[in-house]
């Protein structure tokens, strides 16, 4: 008896502790700073705005297909995502044994979670919001010079499997944003405004500006390393494009 | 008429010049020609993991050669009780092993595996081309990208992955060698192997067990953990050791991928016939030692006179014997005793081992784990062996004849547990008989806990017919404390 009361409390409290998290946003207060790959001549400014807490799951992209029988497996076009368009799935409305409800959503093209991101009131972030964002860590809004912080970035890079891990699993940064780094990989509205040509020595000396010299020369340092990562992902990727470790979440103004 | 003379000759100096330049052109267009080699049909391309390598072009025609190239992230043993996450072509590091005759036209398909995390591309230097074909074949997990080169230039060229970071695309693995023969082959030999060296940077330093990240930090530094053939500590020694007969060709087929360390390549108690120098058409003759760059490769030839074990490093010795960079080549066969007397010991070094040495002074750590099982003592030793006492005592206890003794079925071991004990905490100098052959060698004090030493010691016991003797950590501490 008691054990029943104990865990009808479990429930209840997972219930709640689930509400709380679906689609809670929190503010980013804005200000100008200068991206990773950047240089003092390329200072960016953000507007304040909301961002999700964590990526969006599988159990709320279920909600999404539903409601939106376009974006079904078997249902979507071909121009707007490619043949591994939510492949782990089961089916178009459930999903394997293997997968949690809670674990975040991939294998989605651009085009479907910036639909979903519309279907919700908000929008994708731009590359420049999400990595203002992502460059704190539990303390600070800038951690990007710390080699720890660096360190726990690049080790994810070495972690198999980590999509099916669940939300939350990360550490909640400054802003109280969970999951932006060591889990997947997040789609961005811009992801393609930064031209990695894939051939990276090349882009040492390209003038697109996005990708400095001084920054690929001055390869010492370890947050290039792991910024080059992030560009270099979103250099590879078509808006077609799903792949197992891509997932995303919304902003809002 | 001075002026005239001047005229006459620099007239004909010119001449001189045009024929010269004209000898050139023909030259040149000899190279050109390469490119106008008309293929002949398509094939697949057999692609081998190291130390293998595909079967030699012999005199086939130039053809349509079709690579498929998978990519895969996935955890690897360095050493034993080591692992990493390993980034490599094929699933293999070095990559597979990729053989092309010149004129041959090469499509290729690079496959980036659905769970990996990263986009990945490859330049080949065998390409002429921008980026080495690191531009067209940039491509993203559960993708695959396809592009094709004509091979224009015989010779062995390394392939990596150019994707920022570069240097910790190589440093996790991703390169390899690809083969152009000339038009016929390379002259027949009876063996051919695949060996390429890396250099691996951990966070932990080398040995420490567990799954180790990779080290940035280390890696910009050339502070390099691990210096290895083939991916990991041990990848062909012992059991995985490269083989022939005696009176036959070997022919090694040699790379660095660094991403750091340029390779005093070097094979023990054998000279190389022929080298070709940095992978190209120039030939060297009887060579010692060869350099390989990073990024670069050697071709090397030699007949296997005598049997024995030929020891393959990078004579840059500590990575030898203390970061892994060593390997075995077992010749099998008829001894001749007119070219190799056999008295002698192979080498002139004597062989460390990988733990530390230091003076019988030195502070020993500890940590003690009490209450291990026979058989949690016996896998620890297992890996305090290997990286201990290996080198010289061998992967099975055999030892090396005349200069280290054997541990396998040992008398002199299984006679006296505690001096056995001194022998490991104080080294042994002088002359031992063990199994009734005399030995005159020196073993150097090893630093290991006393936790170590009897785990390694239990494991050696319980190996190779010896007198299964369980050493505990206290009967250590008792020898320690008689001296």
């Amino acid at each position: 008896m008691k054990t029943i009361l104990r865990l009808t409390i479990c429930v209840l409290f997972f219930w709640t502790a689930n509400a709380n998290c679906q689609s809670k946003m929190v503010s980013i207060k804005g200000a100008t700073y200068t991206p990773l790959y950047g240089r003092d001549s390329l200072q960016v400014t953000i507007a304040d705005f909301y961002m999700d807490v964590y990526p969006v799951t599988n159990e709320e992209f279920l909600q999404f297909v539903s409601e939106n029988p376009i974006w079904k497996r078997s249902k979507v076009k071909k121009l707007f995502a490619d043949a591994t368009y939510l492949i782990k799935w089961k089916s178009d409305t459930a999903l394997n044994e293997n997968q949690s409800l809670k674990a975040p959503v991939t294998n989605v093209s651009w085009f479907a979670a910036n639909d979903y991101c519309e279907s919700q009131g908000k929008r994708l972030p731009t590359v420049d919001e999400w990595e203002y964002v992502a460059m704190a860590n539990e303390k600070l809004p800038d951690a990007r010079t710390l080699k720890k912080y660096n360190e726990y970035i690049l080790s994810w890079y070495e972690k198999p499997k980590t999509f099916n891990n669940e939300i939350g699993s990360t550490f909640k940064n400054y802003w109280g944003v969970y999951d932006l780094h060591g889990l997947v990989w997040e789609w961005t509205l811009d992801f393609n405004s930064v031209l990695v040509s894939g051939e990276s020595r090349k882009d040492v000396d390209n003038d697109s500006n996005l990708f400095c010299g001084s920054a690929a020369i001055g390869a010492t340092d370890l947050m290039n390393y792991a910024a080059f990562m992030r560009y270099a992902i979103r250099g590879s990727v078509k808006a077609k494009y799903t792949m197992n470790n891509l997932g995303f979440r919304c902003v809002k103004d | 008429m001075k002026n005239l003379r001047n005229i006459v000759k620099t007239g004909l100096m010119g001449i001189a010049l045009l024929l010269f330049v004209s000898c050139n052109s023909t030259e040149e267009k000899k190279i050109i020609d390469f490119a106008k080699i008309q293929v002949q049909g398509t094939m697949d391309a057999e692609l081998t993991s190291p130390p293998f390598v595909p079967a030699p072009v012999g005199d086939r025609a130039a053809k349509k050669l079709i690579v498929n190239m998978e990519i895969l992230e996935q955890e690897g043993t360095m050493t034993d009780g080591v692992k990493y996450v390993y980034w490599t072509f094929g699933g293999s590091v070095p990559g597979s092993f990729i053989r092309t005759r010149v004129g041959d036209e090469v499509e290729f398909t690079l496959s980036n595996h659905p769970d990996n995390k990263l986009p990945h591309n490859i330049d080949l230097h065998a390409v002429t081309g921008p980026g080495g074909g690191a531009t067209s074949s940039f491509v993203a997990p559960g993708h695959e990208k396809t592009f094709s080169f004509k091979t224009l230039n015989p010779g062995l060229y390394v392939y990596h992955c150019a994707t920022a970071p570069v240097g910790m695309h190589i440093a996790n693995g991703m390169y390899g060698l690809i083969l152009v023969e000339p038009e016929g082959g390379l002259p027949k030999v009876d063996k051919e192997y695949y060996i390429m060296q890396g250099d691996f940077y951990t966070k932990g330093e080398n040995g420490e067990p567990g799954l180790q990240p990779f080290d940035m930090q280390k890696a910009v530094d050339e502070d390099a953990d691990y210096v290895v053939f083939n991916g990991k500590v041990g990848a062909l020694t012992g059991d995985n050791a490269i083989t022939a007969n005696v009176g036959e060709t070997v022919r090694l087929y040699v790379g660095n991928g660094g991403p750091n360390l340029t390779s005093s390549f070097h094979v023990i108690g054998e000279i190389f016939d022929n080298v070709h120098i940095e992978g190209g058409s120039l030939l060297n003759k009887n060579v010692q030692t060869t350099s390989i760059p990073a990024g670069g490769a050697a071709i090397v030839d030699f007949k296997v006179d005598v049997p024995g074990t030929f020891i393959i490093v990078d004579h840059a010795i500590f990575r030898a014997f203390n970061k892994g960079a060593l390997g075995m080549l077992k010749v099998t066969g008829e001894e001749n005793k007119q070219l190799y007397s056999g008295v002698k010991q192979e080498g002139i070094y004597h062989p460390e081992g990988g733990t530390i040495q230091t003076m019988p002074n030195g502070e020993a750590k500890k940590e003690v784990n009490l209450n291990k099982t026979l058989a949690e003592k016996v896998a620890s030793g297992k890996q305090i062996y290997t990286k201990t006492c290996f080198a010289c005592h061998q992967a099975n206890g055999e030892g090396i004849a005349n200069a280290f003794p054997p541990l396998a079925k040992s008398d002199y071991l299984n006679a006296d547990v505690k001096r056995a004990i001194d022998i490991v905490l104080n080294g042994k100098t002088g002359e031992i008989t063990v199994n009734g052959a005399k030995y005159n060698s020196i073993m150097t004090k090893q630093t290991l806990t006393d936790d170590e030493i009897a785990d390694v010691l239990t494991y050696v016991y319980n190996s190779w017919g010896n007198n299964k003797t369980n050493v505990d950590a206290s009967m250590v501490s008792e020898v320690k404390n008689t001296h």
